[in-house]
């Protein structure tokens, strides 16, 4: 990868892409709200939207299932009182429209059901088993974020001078063996060297902070390189433009240069990449977890799906959703609060 | 780049290798080594690696590197199967979107939006758990998992397509939708596709991996280099290679598929499409500015002078180009000084390096170079910068560009007065806003607080020349500040700026590239021509004095009282508008 600005592909297939999707969410709204109070609404009625597909999708789940859930789920063996009884238990008898309402009302007061092959109950079972994803999640992306940021603006910033093209192409080059390098496939070699080789650290675990460092690595080293490849890309068309110079030209300090004058104009367009990067990496702790043998949500969803445990996969699909979801809405929050501009008038 | 050119770039090269080689693993794996990937050896089990077993032996005795070369080939063709998925159904997705009915249209590209906020592993368990584990449900969970990336690219490429003035021609003449749609958009969205289908391949690939490795995927005793993986991490303690060997054949294919989407598209394109999809980001950044050649530099004791400037950038073959080449201008206090001169005849460089604004990557010489009796040559003291962000003032183009358009106006009239004036907060405030008052924007207080995407663009421009008047300018540079505006607005700020001028009694340089402004607005003129001056007039004489060709045809050019109006207007002729002059000037 070079540090040419994005291609003319990616404008073609971009530029129009927000511009469209702030057209599609901003129907109805009446002229009279302040533009950042018709952004937060546009994107509260996207947040719900999202959330009722994936309710809906979640209770189809059992019933997209070619053949007889049930008996999918039980294999040929069981007996048929047992498939009766466990159709009962999940409700299937009785008819779609009650059933959609017993979902819904079983979700609002948060019970998802029972596990089919263990029988305990699936909210207690995701109680257990969320911190761990969610402190890896969390500390993976913070690591990301810290170390990008500032790798970011200094890749750019240093690359500023003529005659770098062997660093710029270096930097280049580790960033991008490791965004194309998966998690998972990371988590290998980090545990093959530091674990295996080194014996530093353990390569499975978890309670101890030495426990962490592995996952976190695997986890945040690929959006981290993507993160920082974003943040150089901008920086660097930034420190290009006139009101950089105009900033220059004002003699201001360095501190003032940067982190007032540059830091505001990348912001968006990193924001925006941290809440998708983050919203993979919540996806990502499944492979994650069983990699590392980590007691989170992953651990419990990869066999219940190989189980066609369905209660377990819907209920977990549900949570996994809704920390996206919210994701989301927090970059959208605190766009709103950073960005003057862009995201919010241009619908 | 043609494609062929493309094919034997450094990319292209090892993508057609790349293929070559995997191409011929999944054809002849499968038949060489199938024997040795698959036969019980028991004595043999669980051997560390060797020159016999590379990557050593798994628990049946059966050698891991054979396993890795058959698995080639269900890897790839599950792969290939997956990609074709998603790209077809992408592709039906998109252009039947294009087509649709407004409202209709808006459901089906909202949904898209909503279904990229997922990531593809949820997505795809969610299909596994439906269809069961198995390496055919997987390869279309995954297949499916990735239309809603393909499909959001197609239709954006297709609605950008289908504005252009030859789908407008067809639809005139009657080409129905289904017409245009294969006939006149796909064939122009064609090459985007292929790029971004074969960085859909590399990701693929992985998550492909990655299902397997869950045991989600392929299912024993069929294998594929994610089931292997799986096999080798529970053994890595003993046996690292049996869970590295896999990997190293996942990234090298997926490398391949990286290296086949950046052949066809060139420019380090391909790539960037690969980490898009991986993070599934269809908007791409915005697109950063090309960077502004840009620089530190100097001043003198007139208010501003620089003697003997020579500018110069690198060029792509090693080479120099100068583009500057000699210049001398010497300012006096009060004095309103214009360049003129056409495109690249160095005016702006002269003044950005007057200023010391040009970047590192200009290469300036000069013999000397002050500005307010400070030593430009030289590494600046703090005090320096003070007098310079206080005196000297940019107003540049084009006033959409110039302003910060993350931070307020406020801040950015108040930073002179706070950083260098030492003024307070208040004090500052008072002074950007007296500022803005006297360049004419009423209700000066307000508009601190607002940004400059809320101001016309006669409104920012003055603004800037505000900005100039918060410090107590002895110089203000303008580098054609009126050309990006219209007809009317320019009258405004050209008054502005002479108000500015006489009430604060700063120099100013003016560049222009039109002369009849630059006379009736200046003392004396410079005429610049492909980096010198070719001659300096007086601003009241000028087509009295005007002498050197160059001059005299840019003079001709001005029509006045007696021009005859039935004729058109004359234009410099091609001779002196090249670079011909240059040499009778004899530099």
């Amino acid at each position: 990868m070079t540090a040419t600005p994005p291609p003319a592909t990616a404008d073609l297939a971009g530029a129009p892409t927000a511009a469209l999707a702030v057209r599609a969410e901003g129907r109805g709204r009446g002229p009279s709200l302040s533009p950042r109070t018709a952004f937060l609404l546009r994107r509260l009625g996207r947040l719900l939207v999202s959330l009722a597909v994936v309710v809906v999708a979640s209770f189809f789940l059992i019933h997209l299932v070619p053949g007889d859930p049930v008996r999918a789920a039980l294999g040929i063996q069981a007996s048929p009182e047992l498939v009766a009884a466990t159709r009962a238990e999940l409700g299937l008898d009785q008819p779609l429209p009650v059933q959609f309402f017993d979902y819904i009302a079983g979700l609002l007061r948060g019970d998802f059901g029972d596990s089919i092959r263990t029988g305990r109950p699936v909210s207690e079972t995701i109680a257990q088993r969320f911190p761990a994803t969610v402190t890896l999640g969390v500390v993976s992306f913070l690591v990301a974020l810290l170390a990008a940021v500032p790798l970011g603006i200094g890749a750019a910033v240093a690359l500023q001078r003529p005659g770098r093209r062997v660093a710029d192409a270096a930097i280049s080059g580790i960033l991008g063996m490791l965004i194309a390098v998966p998690g998972f496939l990371l988590a290998v070699g980090l545990i093959a060297l530091f674990a295996v080789q080194l014996q530093w650290l353990p390569a499975a675990g978890w309670g101890d902070p030495r426990d962490a460092v592995l996952p976190v690595l695997a986890l945040a080293l690929g959006p981290m390189a993507y993160l920082a490849r974003i943040v150089q890309v901008e920086m660097s068309g930034v420190l290009g433009a006139t009101y950089m110079t105009t900033a220059r030209a004002k003699r201001l300090p360095g501190r003032l240069i940067y982190l007032r004058h540059a830091l505001p104009n990348i912001i968006t367009a990193s924001l925006t990449v941290s809440g998708l990067l983050l919203s993979g990496m919540v996806a990502g702790t499944v492979l994650i977890e069983t990699v590392f043998a980590i007691p989170g949500m992953g651990g419990v969803m990869v066999p219940a799906v190989g189980a066609k445990d369905y209660p377990i996969v819907q209920g977990l699909v549900v949570v996994y959703a809704l920390i996206i979801l919210g994701v989301n809405l927090i970059v959208d929050l605190i766009l709103v609060t950073v960005d003057p501009r862009s995201s919010i008038t241009e619908g | 780049m043609t494609l062929r050119s493309r094919l034997l770039s450094p990319a292209g090269i090892a993508a057609l290798a790349g293929t070559a080689l995997f191409l011929l693993v999944a054809l002849l794996g499968p038949v060489l080594f199938v024997g040795a990937a698959e036969t019980s050896n028991v004595p043999e089990r669980l051997l560390a690696p060797s020159a016999a077993h590379p990557f050593g032996t798994d628990d049946l005795g059966r050698d891991i590197f054979a396993r890795v070369l058959v698995a080639a080939r269900v890897s790839l063709l599950l792969t290939l199967g997956a990609t074709l998925v998603s790209t077809v159904g992408g592709i039906a997705y998109g252009l039947v979107a294009v087509i649709l009915p407004r409202h209709v249209r808006r459901l089906a590209t909202g949904l898209l939006d909503i279904l990229l906020a997922f990531p593809w592993l949820l997505m795809v368990l969610f299909f596994t758990v439906i269809w069961g584990a198995s390496a055919m449900s997987a390869m279309f969970a995954i297949g499916i998992s990735g239309i809603p990336f393909m499909a959001r690219l197609v239709y954006n490429l297709a609605s950008s397509v289908s504005g252009r003035d030859y789908v407008r021609a067809a639809r005139v003449v009657g080409v129905g939708p289904f017409g245009i749609l294969v006939r006149h958009i796909l064939p122009n969205i064609a090459n985007p596709l292929f790029v971004n289908a074969a960085a859909t391949a590399s990701v693929t690939l992985l998550s492909f991996a990655g299902l397997s490795f869950l045991g989600l995927g392929v299912q024993a005793p069929e294998y594929d280099w994610g089931r292997l993986l799986q096999d080798g991490i529970t053994r890595i303690y003993v046996n690292p290679l049996a869970a590295i060997g896999p990997g190293i054949a996942v990234v090298l294919a997926g490398l391949v598929f990286t290296f086949v989407s950046e052949a066809l598209a060139g420019g380090g394109n391909g790539l960037r499409a690969v980490g898009r999809r991986a993070v599934g980001a269809v908007a791409p950044l915005r697109p950063a500015a090309a960077p502004a050649p840009r620089a530190p530099m100097a001043a003198d004791a007139p208010i501003a002078e620089v003697a003997d400037l020579r500018v110069a950038f690198g060029t792509a073959d090693g080479g120099e180009v100068e583009r500057v080449r000699g210049v001398s201008v010497r300012i006096a206090p009060g004095e309103v000084v214009g360049i003129v001169g056409e495109s690249g005849s160095g005016k702006s460089l002269t003044a950005m390096a007057l200023a010391g604004l040009l970047g590192t990557d200009a290469r300036i010489t000069t013999t000397a170079h002050t500005f307010h009796g400070i030593d430009m040559t030289r590494p600046l003291t703090a005090a320096d910068r003070s007098v310079l962000g206080v005196e000297l003032g940019m107003v540049f183009q084009d006033p959409l560009t110039s302003l910060n358009p993350a931070l307020t106006i406020g801040r950015q009239l108040t930073e002179v007065p706070e950083v260098h004036l030492r003024l307070s907060r208040a004090e500052a405030r008072e002074h950007a806003a007296l500022a803005l008052e006297s360049v004419g924007i009423p209700d000066a207080r307000r508009r601190l607080s607002q940004y400059p995407h809320q101001f016309s663009g006669g409104m920012r421009q003055r603004a800037m020349i505000g900005q100039a008047l918060t410090g107590r300018p002895q110089l203000i540079i303008a580098d054609e500040p009126t050309t990006a505006l219209d007809v009317t607005v320019q009258r405004q700020v050209m008054g502005v700026l002479r108000t500015a001028q006489r009430e604060t009694g700063a120099a100013i340089v003016f560049i222009s590239h039109d002369i009849a402004l630059v006379s009736a607005f200046c003392d004396r003129v410079l005429v610049m021509k492909d980096g010198v001056v070719v001659e300096e007039l007086d601003a009241q004489r000028i087509r009295e004095d005007a002498t050197h060709p160059y001059s005299r045809a840019l003079v001709a050019c001005l029509p006045d009282m007696t021009s005859d109006r039935t004729r058109p207007l004359p234009v410099i002729p091609p001779e002196l508008a090249a670079s011909a002059l240059a040499e009778e000037v004899g530099v």
